[in-house]
């Protein structure tokens, strides 16, 4: 197991290398720069601007300037806020992406284990049909659409809740929900095909023939084999719950590094894109990496390549 | 001595129809024909592409006549949907919107599947070490935060549309080609291409009239499914701000801007989003029922 997992953080070093440098040079070939803004700065202020940040060295001499940067673990002082670095900006605004995800991954998986539990065992029932509704409409309606739907409703029609901020725990409910039920969705489909499977299965008849209850036979028996295709799946959709969090945080208004990010790409502030990239890329392959790790020790079958 | 027997002569039977045999492709009608949803999926999607092509030409406003004094509107007798903010017709927006998203859809899905069936078909057939570095590289850039790239694309590159096409392309055609060369790689130790093989077929001969037409089951279903997560994406980065430019309206434009002025008017996003999520809905109930009709060894659950 140790060889595969240093295999692939080895992989990944040329994978992250291959984005940095793709960002790198992406950001800079492109019209405008941080500080061609609405307002024209007289050019011996732009001159001294640019040369306090860097940005006048020919172009290998900045990118051979930032890897050693990065190497250091420094990701370089924000362009668009003056005498922040991203490194601050990243500190400040991550550990809210963070709560925004984890919360709602625990809506997702809770939801969508339940009823995919649910479905599966009470197939073609009402029950059925209903869970398997419910997900595919998780599927079909965006967050963006979602998620304003529910403002309307809770928030103005009802006034349950605020409609934005992030300030009291009720304002987490509604964020949570809008980008949980989504995954939850996806986790309800993979988890009712997953148990289906399981449950045809032979062992599963000898539990029944010697007289397991249903409950035991689920939880004690079935589910391990049936939660499988979830967690191959739960690897790609932490990433997406981290990234699809940019249309949340600017539907609620709320202060984290996805809308962050989105900002920073339309003011053109190279370091905190090139930051903020760089952390995802980071999390989305480690993510990835313990998704697989946790399938092979799952599963035995299953094994490391 | 010549024989003398007169020749027998049976009578042609027609084959009757319980004798007649099916193709994978009848039978695969057949079965879809009887899944309801997907069927009601079929006709709703026939619906609202017709509406949205023809209907413009219908209806007396222009998408982008603006009628400044009327401003919003609720659904009225004139403005069958209402009307938005400038005073422009909610419906025939939303029909035209329904072209651009719809083509978006289709557009993007047709670069990812040439690129990927390609791609696909090649790694697969050759095999060996080429098939091996083809699927590293597949999973370099799978492992990439593509949604991150598209974003810096359009942004830095500006919003035309056709960038709009390759840069989601450029993000569906993975899953393709993986799909593609399972397939192609299933079917290249079957006997019939070992026969053309002898028959001194060439490789590329062999790949796009013997395995490609034989691995069309999956490839339809999948691009079924690519389409709507193709439009999907398209929405997402209209709500960003960067996909279509105003005054063309795409679906996700429009859900955007129904998602600033809810509060007042409410049915400048309830429209759009129930529109949309019904083409999706469809789109993706009449995948699932391919997939169910054409794979003949799924359990029928």
């Amino acid at each position: 197991m140790f060889r595969f997992i240093t295999r692939r953080l080895l992989q990944a070093i040329p994978v992250l290398f291959v984005i940095i440098t793709a960002t790198f040079f992406m950001v800079r070939f492109v019209p405008g720069g941080p500080f061609t803004g609405e307002k024209a700065i007289p050019p011996e202020i732009l001159k001294n601007l640019e040369a306090h940040y860097g940005l006048d060295q020919p172009l290998w001499r900045q990118y051979l300037n930032y890897l050693s940067q990065i190497a250091h673990g420094d990701l370089g002082p924000s362009f668009k806020y003056a005498n922040r670095s991203v490194n601050e900006i990243i500190a400040d605004k991550l550990p809210v992406s963070l709560e925004l995800g984890g919360l709602s991954l625990l809506v997702a998986l809770a939801v969508g284990l339940i009823l995919g539990v649910l479905a599966a065992v009470r197939r073609n029932t009402w029950l059925d049909y209903s869970a398997s509704s419910v997900g595919m409409l998780g599927i079909c309606v965006p967050t963006f659409v979602l998620g304003p739907l529910m403002v309307l409703y809770f928030s103005i029609h009802l006034g349950w809740v605020n409609a934005s901020g992030w300030y009291t725990w009720t304002d987490r409910i509604l964020p949570c929900c809008t980008l949980g039920l989504v995954y939850a969705a996806y986790i309800m489909r993979l988890t009712r095909g997953g148990m289906l499977e399981i449950l045809n299965q032979d062992y599963i008849r000898t539990a029944r023939a010697k007289g397991a209850s249903e409950v035991r036979i689920v939880l004690r028996h079935a589910l391990r084999g049936g939660l499988l295709p979830v967690i191959s799946f739960l690897g790609p959709a932490i990433a997406g719950i981290l990234t699809g969090s940019f249309v949340i945080e600017t539907i609620f208004q709320i202060p984290g590094l996805g809308r962050e990010f989105v900002n920073s790409a339309f003011n053109r502030d190279f370091t905190l894109v090139l930051g903020t990239v760089i952390l995802y890329a980071t999390l989305i392959i480690a993510l990835n990496l313990l998704a697989d790790v946790v399938q092979v020790w799952l599963n035995p079958k299953v094994k490391f390549e | 001595m010549p024989s003398t027997t007169p020749p027998l002569r049976t009578p042609y039977l027609a084959a009757t129809d319980d004798q007649r045999g099916t193709s994978l492709w009848q039978d695969a009608w057949h079965r879809l024909q009887k899944n309801r949803l997907a069927v009601i999926g079929g006709v709703l999607l026939l619906t609202l592409g017709l509406l949205c092509i023809a209907g413009p030409w219908f209806l007396r406003f222009s998408y982008q006549e603006q009628n400044l004094d009327l401003g919003a509107t609720s659904p009225s007798s004139v403005h069958w949907l209402g009307t938005d903010t400038l005073g422009r017709d909610l419906l025939v927006r939303l029909l035209y919107g329904g072209r651009i998203s719809l083509g978006v859809g289709l557009c993007a899905t047709f670069v990812a599947l040439t690129i990927g069936v390609v791609y696909g078909a090649v790694a697969g057939y050759v095999g060996g070490k080429t098939d091996a570095v083809m699927m590293r590289l597949v999973d370099i850039i799978y492992a990439l935060p593509f949604t991150i790239f598209v974003i810096l694309l359009m942004v830095f590159f500006g919003r035309n549309i056709i960038l709009l096409f390759v840069a989601i392309g450029a993000v569906e055609w993975l899953t393709m080609a993986r799909i593609v060369r399972s397939q192609i790689m299933s079917l290249k130790k079957m006997e019939f291409i070992e026969a053309a093989r002898s028959l001194g077929l060439g490789n590329r001969r062999i790949i796009f009239r013997h395995l490609l037409p034989n691995a069309l089951g999956p490839i339809i279903v999948y691009t079924t499914l690519t389409i709507p997560a193709v439009m999907l994406l398209e929405a997402f980065l209209s709500f960003l701000g960067l996909g279509v430019q105003p005054p063309m309206s795409s679906w996700g434009t429009l859900i955007k801007d129904g998602a600033e002025k809810m509060e007042e008017f409410p049915w400048l996003l309830l429209f759009p989003g129930v529109i949309f999520s019904l083409t999706l809905f469809s789109l993706n109930f009449l995948g699932d029922g391919l997939r169910d009709a054409l794979d003949v060894r799924s359990a029928k659950d």
